[in-house]
């Protein structure tokens, strides 16, 4: 192969995640003009709200930061041939974990590292039964990891509200301490040191699965189980390596939610700063290709929508929930992967039938 | 226990099984074929909006379920296309239509101008039948009736055979004069339908109400009744009732102030989820799928 088929090959992810972006956002245009909005407004509206000024680029990646850690734990069990949509529910308990902590004093750097740890700890033991029922009783990690998540979200709720409940007001729980805080990168904007946390987390999971003979292992027994087997790798171990890594860097996600964010510094009863990233992330990840580096500039994309997706629903009053229908039109279209082939032919055939138009 | 109790409980848990068991029975026919479709939440989701209004348009609670039907159809057939002759991935595509339908009902719960909760009107909601110790909805006997259709339309009539042979052994199927292709889309059509009806039936009858969590996993749950099942429309009958038992349980017993001081209702909550959890575990070993599931079948 040349040197330019090469480089072509490994472009086609790229195109194809652009592609499905663009169709994204196409079909969200139709739907806001089938139901009265006006798509130019608002897509300039939350592109402007993402991408137009340096606060906006600010918000972008505040929202970027937790989905980066939550497409990390679909990423790497899909790349170990796992589908681990289980970050939901251990972003939740991650969170709650972190809070606990700040019940103990301890100086600054080291509480926060402590937090972290707890964090990372905790989702892990959550993901713990998802691998064990899998090697031991060969339950589906789909329907697991769902159950989990639910149990977790009630699990969460009882927490608030009976176990680290806020003594002044019980909706909420106890507030992160100031020794435990991630401090802002830019003053006014809700971007915290949480964003190079998680960009440490992407290039950890990048050396550990291209540079270590664990990640090369994980990547081949989900590449080619058979191959796996014949070359002595042990397919038990990688359901428990890739289900581990997938809860510490949901845990982190969770921890970086409340120690990152103001005002409350505190997991809310219904969880609003938590909600959904866990299955955000499972899109982020397919958009950057469940590689780290793609998930950074997909999470920053999807952060841009989230951050901009506000702006929208204030003028011109486009519903932000548009952003969640496009990001299912985009899975759905890379669900699809002769999409470039078929569109391809699509394309013939139509410039066939316009050269037989004009002869 | 008082015996208007125990009939309460009977009635709450057959109409919690509904939607449950419908989902599953569909869902069994295309993982019978093949399929595996971990979209059902969404479609349970979109067909109980599309189901609400259709009711509340045309004034009938049957026009609302035949939307919710026909939404469900287009839905898993849209996933069908994708899985049969797109060649795609089944994960993928349905947590695309999970997504989707996430976005897209609270969208719309926000169009029509109540965030979060929309309520059906009670006179366009189905009618219940009396049965002099309390009513029960007539989906419940179409549910019953249904299962037993798919079970007999499964293992004693040729369709059925066909679409197991697809399921087992796409390549033979194929080299027997079957479309492998159209009969799997064909399910998947019917698997839609199935979980279409089972959405409409949860905002136009049993809840009467559209909110953004109203499906509550039970998609997830009705996936896990197929695997206790082991593909038999009749244990995905008797697998529903058990889930929904627990899930009226816990409706149950947020009633009772005295259960509510010693259990809290988060863990009450939590029970349809753990149950789940245990019966796979418990089932799965002695369940055997079929060899070519979730696998895209291409011609060598």
């Amino acid at each position: 192969m040349t040197a330019k088929a090469i480089l072509i090959k490994r472009l086609h992810p790229i195109i194809e995640s652009v592609l499905a972006g663009v169709i994204g956002l196409m079909i969200g245009a139709v739907i806001m003009l089938a139901y009265g909005y006006n798509p130019v407004a608002a897509y300039v509206s939350l592109f402007q709200g993402s991408f137009g000024s340096f606060y906006s680029w600010a918000e972008s990646l505040a929202n970027a930061t937790p989905l980066i850690l939550t497409a990390l734990t679909f990423a790497v069990a899909m790349r170990g041939g796992l589908f681990n949509i289980g970050a939901e529910g251990q972003l939740y308990i991650g969170a709650l974990a972190a809070v606990a902590v700040s019940l103990i004093h301890l100086p600054s750097p080291i509480h926060i590292v402590m937090a972290l740890f707890a964090a990372m700890l905790a989702g892990m033991v959550w993901s713990l039964p998802v691998a064990l029922l899998k090697l031991t009783r060969g339950v589906h990690e789909v329907i697991s990891t769902i159950m989990f998540n639910w149990i977790a979200y009630f699990l969460a709720l009882y927490v608030i509200a009976h176990v680290l409940t806020d003594p002044i007001r019980g909706e909420k729980t106890i507030s992160i301490v100031e020794t435990s805080r991630l401090a802002r990168i830019l003053p006014g904007t809700t971007l915290n040191y949480g964003l190079i946390i998680a960009i440490i987390a992407a290039v950890v999971v990048l050396f550990v699965l291209w540079r270590t003979t664990v990640g090369f292992e994980l990547r081949v027994s989900g590449h080619n189980p058979v191959a796996a087997r014949y070359a002595g790798i042990s397919q038990r171990r990688q359901i428990l390596t890739v289900l581990l890594i997938g809860g510490a860097t949901a845990g982190l996600a969770g921890a970086v939610q409340v120690m990152g964010r103001p005002p409350t510094y505190a997991v809310l009863s219904g969880l609003p700063q938590l909600i959904n990233l866990g299955f955000d992330g499972i899109g982020v990840a397919m958009i950057g290709r469940n590689h780290p580096i793609g998930i950074i500039v997909a999470a920053i994309f999807f952060g841009g929508l989230m951050a901009g997706g506000r702006i929208m629903q204030f003028s011109p009053g486009v519903p932000l929930e548009l952003v969640r229908v496009i990001e299912g039109v985009i899975i759905l279209t890379l669900a699809v992967p002769e999409l470039r082939n078929l569109l391809g032919s699509f394309w013939r055939r139509f410039a066939k039938k316009k050269v037989h138009d004009g002869s | 226990m008082e015996v208007e109790h125990l009939w309460g409980i009977l009635f709450i848990s057959l109409h919690a099984m509904v939607p449950i068991t419908l989902a599953a029975i569909g869902e069994t026919i295309e993982e019978a074929a093949g399929l595996f479709n971990i979209g059902l939440e969404g479609i349970l989701l979109l067909s109980a909006l599309t189901g609400a209004l259709g009711a509340e348009m045309s004034g009938s609670a049957t026009v609302g379920l035949l939307a919710g039907l026909s939404t469900g159809a287009l839905i898993g057939g849209l996933f069908g296309f994708i899985s049969t002759y797109w060649r795609g991935s089944q994960l993928i595509s349905g947590v695309g239509i999970n997504l989707f339908a996430f976005g897209f009902v609270a969208f719309m719960l926000i169009n029509l101008g109540a965030p979060g909760f929309h309520s059906v009107p009670r006179d366009v909601q189905v009618k219940m039948i009396s049965l002099g110790v309390g009513s029960l909805s007539p989906l419940v006997f179409v549910t019953v009736g249904l299962a037993i259709a798919v079970y007999w339309m499964l293992r004693r009539t040729q369709l059925g055979i066909r679409i197991r042979s697809v399921g087992e052994n796409p390549a033979a199927a194929d080299v027997a004069g079957i479309n492998v292709n159209a009969l799997r889309l064909a399910t998947a059509l019917a698997a839609g339908a199935f979980a279409g009806l089972a959405g409409a039936y949860l905002s136009v009858d049993w809840l009467g109400a559209v909110t953004k969590e109203l499906t509550a996993g039970r998609g997830f749950i009705a996936l896990a009744t197929v695997v206790f099942s082991g593909l038999n429309p009749l244990l995905a009958l008797f697998g529903g009732f058990v889930f929904g038992f627990f899930d009226g349980f816990a409706t149950w017993v947020s009633t009772y102030p005295k259960i509510k001081d010693v259990i809290p209702w988060q863990f009450v909550a939590m029970a349809p989820y753990i149950v789940t959890l245990l019966v796979v575990a418990g089932a799965i070993g002695r369940v055997r799928f079929p060899a070519a599931l979730g696998v895209p079948y291409r011609r060598e």
